[in-house]
C-alpha cells in the first residue's frame, strides 16, 4: 500500500492505546483526491480515535501520516487546519449567542482592528464559492442543526481545508436535509476536496461514497470501492459475521385493548414553555406505536411524563384504565409502566455498582427493616445478567460498560417486572450492529408476549421497521398517525418537518 | 518542546501511593517555609508525626484533638455522599454546643444517668435545628446551600459571642463565658488523668453508625444514588427532596453533638472560641479521606496528629504554630492535584514527536 502514500492523506501503521484498550492496532488509511471515503464501523471499532489522530486531537504511539506524500507531525488542531485538515465533529463547536460570521472569523483575525463589513462579505463570497446556504449575519443559536452543521463545513472550509472529516453527519439530521448535506458533499468532491464520511449506517455509505475503509475491533477489516461491494458484504466486515435481517412480518389481528391512552395531555419543558400542547395517542396491547420526530420536538417531555418526572398540566394519562397522570415514578411502576429512558447513561448510577442499579427502583423488595438483603441482590443480578446475555459481573462498576451491555442492563432491570406497557426512549442511540439487533429482538419479543409499547426514536428506519402504526410530534403537537405498513421515510420526513399534507 | 496532557487513567498502584506521595510532596513544598525560620525541616517532620506518639500521654492527648474533628469529618462526608454540600458544620458546632450548655446549667439537682443523655440529645437536635433552615430553603426553592450554611456559620459564631457578652457573661470573672455546667452533666474520662472523654466513644459510635448506613442500608444506597447523579435517583423514583432533607438534618445532628462533647467533655462552659474552626476541617478531613468512613478516620487522626505536633514544632524550633494550618491547607490543595492528575498522562515532548519523558 506504501505506493500510496503520495495520496491526500495516507496514514500508515497506526496504534493508538488507552490503558489497556487498543483503539487503533496497525491502521492503514489512505484518502486520494476528490473523493469521499467512508470510514465504517460499529461503536468502539476506532473510527472516531483514527480521526481525532489525524486532526491533532490525540497522538498515536505508533504510525506516520503523510499529507500530499510528505511525512507530518500533527499536535493539535491547528497543525491540522494548517495542514488543510478540517473536522466537523457530532458536537458542534459553535459559540451559539454569536453570529455565522463571528464564529468563522474567530481565532483567525489578526491586527486589532476587526472589520466586521469586510468580514461578512468574505464569509459571503465563501458560502456562495461552495454553495452551502446559510446568513452571515444569522445568529447561531437561532439556526436549525442542519443549518449549524452548515457553518462547521463552511468553517472548516474558510480555514482553507481541502479535507473534510465528518463525524456521522447524519445523525442529527431529517431526512431532508440528509439530502442536502449529501449534494453540497458531491459538489466538494467535483471541486477536488476529499470527504471522510465517519458512519455506522450502510445504506447512506452506499449512498454516497466512493471507498469504504471498514474499522472492526481497531483493526482495518477491509478497504474496498462502494462500486464493487453491496450492503450485505459492508456489515459482514463490519461485524465478523453476516448479520440476519430482522424478520418482520405484519399479523393482520386487530389490536383491541387500549393499555396506554393519552388525553389532551399539554405540559411544560425545563424552561416553563409550552412543550407538549394537547397530545392525544392511545397504545394497545400487543401493538408498537412508533413516535417520530426530530429532537426538540417534545419527545423527551412526552417520555419525562410517562417515567412521572414531569408533572402533567393538562389533560390525562391512562395505564390499563388506571388514572396515572399524576403518578410519581414508583406509581408508575406499580401501575405497570416499564421505562427505558433516553439517555441510558445518564439515567444509571454509573459510580454504583451493576447489581446496585439493578435493584435501585426496587429496594423494597430488596431490604428488610432498611438493612439491604445484599445476597438477594447478588443473586437476582446474577440472574438478570445470565437471562439477558450481559457482559458483567455484579460487582462491575456501572460506568465501566460498553453502551450495549449498559442498555441491557436498564432492558434488563425494566422487563423483569414484566411491564404492561412499555416507553422506549431512543433506545439503540449510539448502540452498535449486535446490540442493535438485540434490543430490537428484545422489543418485538415484549410485544408478542402482549406489552403495549411506545417507541420514541429519532431513527426512521427502526420507527419502520418495527412499528404497527407511526405517530409523528412535531413542536408538541401530534402531526399525523397512520398504520405502519405503507409508511415512506419520504412523507415521514415532511410530516417531521411540520409539512401537513396538502 | 511541549507539554501533552492525556485522558488516561492511572492504575490501581499508583492509586495507592497518592495518600503516601501527597504527604511527600506536602513535606517539600512546606519546608520552604520552615528554612525561611533557620529551622530543620526533617526535624519538623519529627516533631510534627513522630514525636506526638512517641509517650502515652502525648498519644491520649492526640485522640482528644482528634475528637472533634472525627465528628465534623463525619458529618461533612456523610452531607457530601448525599450531594449535600453542607459548609455548615461550624455553626451546626456552635449551635449544639449552646443548647449542650443551656442544658447542662439546668442540670445541677439531676443524676449524671439522666443528664448525660440529655446534653447529647440537646447538642444533636440544635444542630439539626440550625440545618434545618438551608435544608429547607435548598429541596424547597432551590437556593444553594454551600452560600446559606456558610454564612449562617456566621450567625451562629456571633449568636454565641452576644449572649456570652450578656445573659450569660461570667457573674465572678466578668470574661465573655458562661458559668460552669453540673457535674453531673460532664462526660465521664476514658483513662483517669487524662482529658480522653465519653466524645471519643460517641465519636467512634457516630462513624461506625455512618459506614453502616452508607454501605448496608436502603436508605444509604439511596443518598448515594442522589449524591452522585439526581436525575437518575429521581428517574428511579427516589424522593430526592425527602433524601436531601434528612441528609442535611443528620450531617447537622453530628455536627451538634460535636458541640455538645467539646462542652461536656472539655470546657465545661462555653466560650468564644469552642472550636478554632472544627467545622472547616470537617470538610478538609471528609476530602482527604474520600467521603469513606474508615478514610475519614485515619484524615481525622492525621489531621489531629498535625495539630498537636504545630505546638511542639512551634516550642521546639521556634516556628509559628501556624505552620499547622499551612500544612492542613497545602496537603488538602495536593491531595486534590493528585486525584485531579491520576486521570491524566503527561508528558514531554520534543517538536518532531521524539518523547523526552
Amino acid at each position: 500500500m506504501t505506493s500510496d502514500i503520495d495520496a491526500v492523506v495516507a496514514m500508515r501503521g497506526i496504534s493508538k492505546r488507552f490503558g489497556t484498550v487498543l483503539a487503533n492496532d496497525r491502521v492503514d488509511f489512505t484518502l486520494r483526491p476528490g473523493e469521499i471515503h467512508a470510514l465504517l464501523g460499529e461503536n468502539g471499532a476506532g473510527k472516531t480515535t483514527l480521526m481525532r489522530i489525524l486532526y491533532g486531537l490525540y497522538q498515536a504511539d505508533e504510525g506516520q501520516i503523510y499529507i500530499n506524500g510528505l511525512p507530518v507531525t500533527i499536535h493539535s488542531p491547528k497543525d491540522a487546519i494548517r495542514q488543510g485538515i478540517g473536522m466537523v465533529s457530532q458536537h458542534f463547536a459553535l459559540v451559539s449567542p454569536h453570529t455565522v460570521t463571528e464564529n468563522l472569523i474567530l481565532g483567525m483575525t489578526s491586527g486589532m482592528r476587526l472589520n466586521l463589513d469586510q468580514a461578512h462579505e468574505a464569509v459571503r463570497a465563501a458560502a456562495a464559492q461552495f454553495g452551502i446556504q446559510v446568513d452571515p449575519k444569522a445568529v447561531v443559536r437561532d439556526l436549525s442543526v442542519g443549518q449549524r452543521q452548515r457553518v462547521e463545513i463552511l468553517k472548516a472550509l474558510y480555514r482553507k481545508a481541502r479535507v473534510l472529516v465528518m463525524d456521522e453527519p447524519t445523525a442529527v439530521l431529517v431526512p431532508q436535509e440528509v439530502e442536502q448535506l449529501f449534494s453540497s458533499l458531491r459538489s466538494f468532491k467535483e471541486k477536488g476536496f476529499s470527504v471522510v464520511f465517519i458512519s455506522h449506517k450502510l445504506n447512506e455509505v452506499m449512498a454516497i461514497t466512493d471507498h469504504v475503509t471498514v474499522l472492526r475491533a481497531g483493526r482495518v477489516a477491509g478497504e474496498v470501492s462502494t462500486r464493487d461491494t453491496n450492503p450485505n458484504e459492508l456489515a459482514r466486515l463490519m461485524v465478523g459475521r453476516p448479520t440476519f435481517e430482522m424478520t418482520r412480518k405484519f399479523d393482520n389481528e386487530q389490536k383491541t385493548v387500549p393499555a396506554l391512552v393519552l388525553e389532551d395531555v399539554s405540559t411544560l419543558d425545563k424552561k416553563g414553555l409550552p412543550a407538549l400542547k394537547a397530545v392525544s395517542l392511545v397504545v394497545r396491547a400487543g401493538e408498537i406505536v412508533g413516535l417520530a420526530g426530530v429532537s426538540g420536538n417534545g419527545q423527551t417531555e412526552l417520555a419525562e411524563v410517562l417515567a412521572g418526572i414531569r408533572p402533567v398540566t393538562r389533560g390525562r394519562v391512562l395505564v390499563c384504565d388506571e388514572d396515572v397522570t399524576h403518578a410519581d415514578p414508583q406509581a408508575m411502576m406499580a401501575a405497570g409502566v416499564g421505562r427505558i429512558p433516553e439517555d441510558s447513561r445518564a439515567n444509571v448510577i454509573g459510580q454504583m455498582t451493576v447489581a446496585q442499579n439493578m435493584v435501585l427502583e426496587k429496594l423494597d423488595q430488596f431490604s428488610r427493616k432498611g438493612t439491604l438483603d445484599r445476597q438477594g441482590i447478588s443473586r437476582y443480578a446474577e440472574t438478570l445478567i445470565k437471562d439477558y446475555q450481559i457482559k458483567a459481573s455484579p460487582n462491575d462498576e456501572m460506568r465501566t460498560l460498553s453502551g450495549g451491555n449498559l442498555q441491557k442492563v436498564v432492558l434488563a432491570r425494566v422487563l423483569a417486572q414484566k411491564p404492561k406497557v412499555l416507553v422506549v426512549a431512543q433506545p439503540t442511540r449510539g448502540l452498535d450492529v449486535g446490540a442493535t439487533e438485540y434490543v430490537r429482538s428484545t422489543l418485538l419479543e415484549q410485544r408478542a408476549e402482549g406489552a403495549a409499547i411506545l417507541l420514541i426514536s429519532e431513527d426512521l428506519d427502526e420507527i419502520l421497521q418495527l412499528s404497527d402504526t407511526i405517530a409523528v410530534l412535531y413542536e408538541g403537537r401530534i402531526m399525523d398517525v397512520r398504520a405502519a405498513p405503507g409508511a415512506t421515510p419520504h412523507e415521514l420526513g415532511l410530516l417531521m418537518a411540520g409539512v401537513q399534507k396538502g | 518542546m511541549r507539554l501533552q496532557v492525556e485522558r488516561n487513567p492511572a492504575p490501581v498502584w499508583f492509586k495507592a501511593l497518592i495518600p503516601l506521595a501527597s504527604i511527600l510532596l506536602t513535606f517539600l513544598l512546606t519546608s520552604v517555609f520552615v528554612l525561611a525560620y533557620d529551622a530543620n525541616p526533617l526535624q519538623a517532620a519529627y516533631y510534627f508525626l513522630i514525636d506526638p506518639l512517641s509517650n502515652p500521654v502525648r498519644l491520649i492527648e492526640v485522640l482528644v484533638k482528634t475528637t472533634p474533628l472525627l465528628l465534623t469529618g463525619i458529618a461533612v462526608a456523610f452531607a457530601f455522599a448525599g450531594g449535600y454540600w453542607n459548609i455548615g458544620a461550624e455553626g451546626q458546632l456552635y449551635m449544639g454546643a449552646t443548647a449542650a450548655t443551656a442544658i447542662g446549667l439546668q442540670m445541677h439537682n439531676t443524676p449524671a444517668w439522666l443528664a448525660l443523655p440529655l446534653v447529647i440529645v440537646g447538642g444533636i437536635l440544635a444542630g439539626m435545628a440550625w440545618a434545618t433552615l438551608p435544608a429547607l430553603m435548598k429541596v424547597r426553592l432551590k437556593i444553594d446551600e454551600v452560600v446559606t450554611t456558610l454564612l449562617l456559620n456566621y450567625v451562629a459564631i456571633f449568636f454565641v459571642s452576644a449572649i456570652l457578652n450578656g445573659p450569660w457573661r461570667d457573674p465572678v470573672s466578668q470574661w465573655p463565658q458562661s458559668p460552669e455546667i453540673a457535674a453531673s452533666a460532664i462526660f465521664p474520662r476514658l483513662i483517669p488523668r487524662s482529658r480522653l472523654h465519653l466524645g471519643f466513644i460517641l465519636a467512634l459510635l457516630v462513624i461506625l453508625g455512618v459506614w453502616y448506613v452508607l454501605s448496608r442500608t436502603k436508605f444509604g444506597l439511596k443518598l448515594k444514588a442522589v449524591g452522585f447523579n439526581v436525575e437518575a435517583a429521581r428517574f428511579s423514583g427516589i424522593n430526592v427532596e425527602r433524601t436531601m432533607l434528612m441528609v442535611a438534618l443528620t450531617s447537622g445532628g453530628i455536627a451538634g453533638l460535636a458541640g455538645a462533647s467539646e462542652i461536656a467533655g472539655i470546657h465545661f462552659h462555653l466560650i468564644d472560641a469552642i472550636s478554632p474552626g472544627y467545622g472547616y476541617t470537617g470538610i478538609i478531613i471528609a476530602t482527604l479521606g474520600a467521603l469513606n468512613p474508615i478514610g475519614v478516620s485515619l484524615a481525622a487522626v492525621f489531621i489531629g496528629l498535625i495539630d498537636t505536633g504545630s505546638q511542639t514544632v512551634s516550642r521546639a524550633l521556634g516556628v509559628p504554630a501556624y505552620l499547622g494550618d499551612v500544612l492542613q491547607a497545602t496537603l488538602l490543595l495536593v491531595t486534590l492535584g493528585m486525584l485531579l492528575l491520576q486521570s491524566y498522562r503527561i508528558t514531554l515532548r520534543w517538536r518532531g514527536g521524539v518523547p523526552a519523558e
